[in-house]
């Protein structure tokens, strides 16, 4: 089949790729443009390993095919991060040991990110159910609860200072 | 994962996105959120020669708030729930649609193609012949209207034809007291069972009620029989026991990983029970 030429705006950078019109956006992502950071858990849209911000919401990358993102703006957890370093929600993480084994990180602090922006003050349902989509094997959720909450109370004041 | 190859349509209008559908016939299918389309497709149980995606035609999305409420068939369900307008005039929407998946296919996931797939495990067809909704289906001959009561032939096979897309979801602001009540085994699962309930009251007795089932039968279930057994009623314990027993007579579960036909029934006797009692205590 004859590849597309795709154009996106991927962390904040324009690329253009070459891609089969079946190729899946994650594979696009991790193997023709090298971020390797969104991960493939199930590849099968239940885990949410494979979460990316696609035009400013959460999506699995897994369940879309790169043609669709033709024209997208998109932001992995390789952008997340500022020019001072972490951001908020990767140090909390740290801080609040967020993760164990690692492999749901990425997916889950890129859906906390986008979560943050749609709800800068949720509660604690309020995290849970916006988290809902992402799977962690490790953890058992309490210390990604805890380390979101902590990142969200942190912005907040952040921002009051300004 | 990979599926079999395709090529990929991006039509800008509904006239191109139709001729598409007709010129490639048999193997064309049409993309929407993509979320029970790309499964399908990934394990290749389904051959899909041309992919039309909708999403940048325009005539397919908004959502009108009035006496009729309209709906195009490419609003996502995230937008659905986020709709001011809608959750006041229609809030068993947005009940039902926050318990549908999670949050990232919410975000991709249509109404349209909710509505359109075809699969008894969807919750949003059960909801439309509940609201007692009229869908809009465009084809190289026009346009003709289809009631959710009667577009569900059995799984997976609609009264749409192959050519023709779903355009739009309309149906009057539903009046009174409403619930949608879903038994799933986690969050973000298909239901078990679940009820869409939608009923009015004067003086205390039921005056008009509207009922319909997910994933009970290879169809949703408009229980005609249910929501008359609770007409006239106070809605006491007896009245909800008819209409349980009413429903019961409508559905045909099967057995399969969400549990053997029995515990089915009883489950779905538990949610209707549930969702009516809900329902009226909103009215
Ligand atoms: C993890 C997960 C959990 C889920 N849980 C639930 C759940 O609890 N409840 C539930 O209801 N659903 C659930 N779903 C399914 C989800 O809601 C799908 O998004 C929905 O069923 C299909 O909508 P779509 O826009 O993704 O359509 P697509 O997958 O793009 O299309 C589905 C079918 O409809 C056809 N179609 C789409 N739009 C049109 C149109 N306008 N005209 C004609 N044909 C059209 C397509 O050709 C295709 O055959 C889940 C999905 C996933 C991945
Ligand atoms: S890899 Fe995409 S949801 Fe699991
Ligand atoms: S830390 Fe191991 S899966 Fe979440």
């Amino acid at each position: 089949m004859k590849k597309l030429h795709l154009e996106m705006t991927v962390n904040g950078k324009p690329v253009d790729v070459l891609a089969e019109p079946r190729a899946l956006l994650i594979h696009v992502l991790r193997e023709d443009l090298g971020l390797t950071g969104p991960h493939i858990g199930c590849e099968t849209s239940h885990c949410g390993a494979c979460t990316i911000d696609l035009n400013g919401k959460s999506v699995k990358s897994c369940t879309m095919f790169a043609a669709q993102a033709n024209g997208a703006t998109i932001t992995t957890i390789e952008g997340i991060a500022g020019p001072d370093g972490m951001h908020v929600l990767q140090s909390s993480f740290r801080e609040h040991h967020g993760l164990q084994c690692g492999y749901c990180t990425p997916g889950m602090i890129t859906r906390a990110y986008r979560l943050l922006q749609e709800n800068p003050n949720p509660t604690e349902e309020e995290v849970r159910f916006g988290m809902a989509g992402n799977l962690c094997r490790c953890t058992g959720y309490q210390n990604i609860v805890k380390a979101i909450l902590h990142a969200a109370n942190e912005m907040q004041s952040k921002e009051a200072a300004e | 994962m990979i599926p079999a190859a395709f090529e990929y349509h991006r039509p800008q209008g509904l006239p191109e996105a139709l001729h598409l559908l007709t010129e490639h016939g048999d193997g064309a299918r049409a993309l929407a959120g993509g979320h029970s389309l790309i499964p399908v497709m990934k394990l290749r149980m389904s051959a899909i020669s041309h992919l039309v995606d909708l999403q940048d035609i325009a005539d397919l999305r908004g959502i009108t708030v009035g006496s009729t409420i309209r709906i195009g068939a490419m609003t996502t369900q995230a937008e659905l729930i986020n709709h001011a307008g809608l959750a006041t005039a229609a809030p068993i929407l947005r009940e039902a649609a926050l318990q549908i998946a999670d949050p990232q296919v919410r975000n991709l996931g249509t109404v349209g193609g909710n509505v359109a797939n075809g699969d008894p495990a969807n919750d949003m067809p059960g909801l439309m012949q509940c609201l007692d909704a009229t869908f809009t289906l465009a084809g190289p001959k026009g346009s003709r209207e289809v009631r959710a009561r009667d577009f569900y032939e059995s799984a997976y096979v609609t009264a749409r034809a192959e050519d023709e897309l779903l355009v739009a979801i309309s149906f009057a602001a539903p009046a009174g007291g409403y619930a949608y009540e879903k038994q799933k085994r986690k969050i973000g699962d298909y239901a078990t069972a679940a009820a869409a309930v939608q009923l009015q009251a004067s003086g205390g007795r039921v005056t008009q009620a509207s009922i319909a089932m997910t994933n009970l039968s290879d169809t949703p279930v408009y229980s005609a029989a249910a929501g008359a057994a609770l007409v006239r009623t106070a809605c006491d314990q007896s009245a909800i026991k008819a209409a349980v027993a009413a429903m019961l007579g409508d559905i045909n579960p099967v057995a399969d990983n969400r549990g053997p036909v029995d515990f089915k029934r009883h489950v779905a006797g538990i949610i209707l029970g549930r969702a009516i009692t809900r329902a009226f205590s909103r009215t």
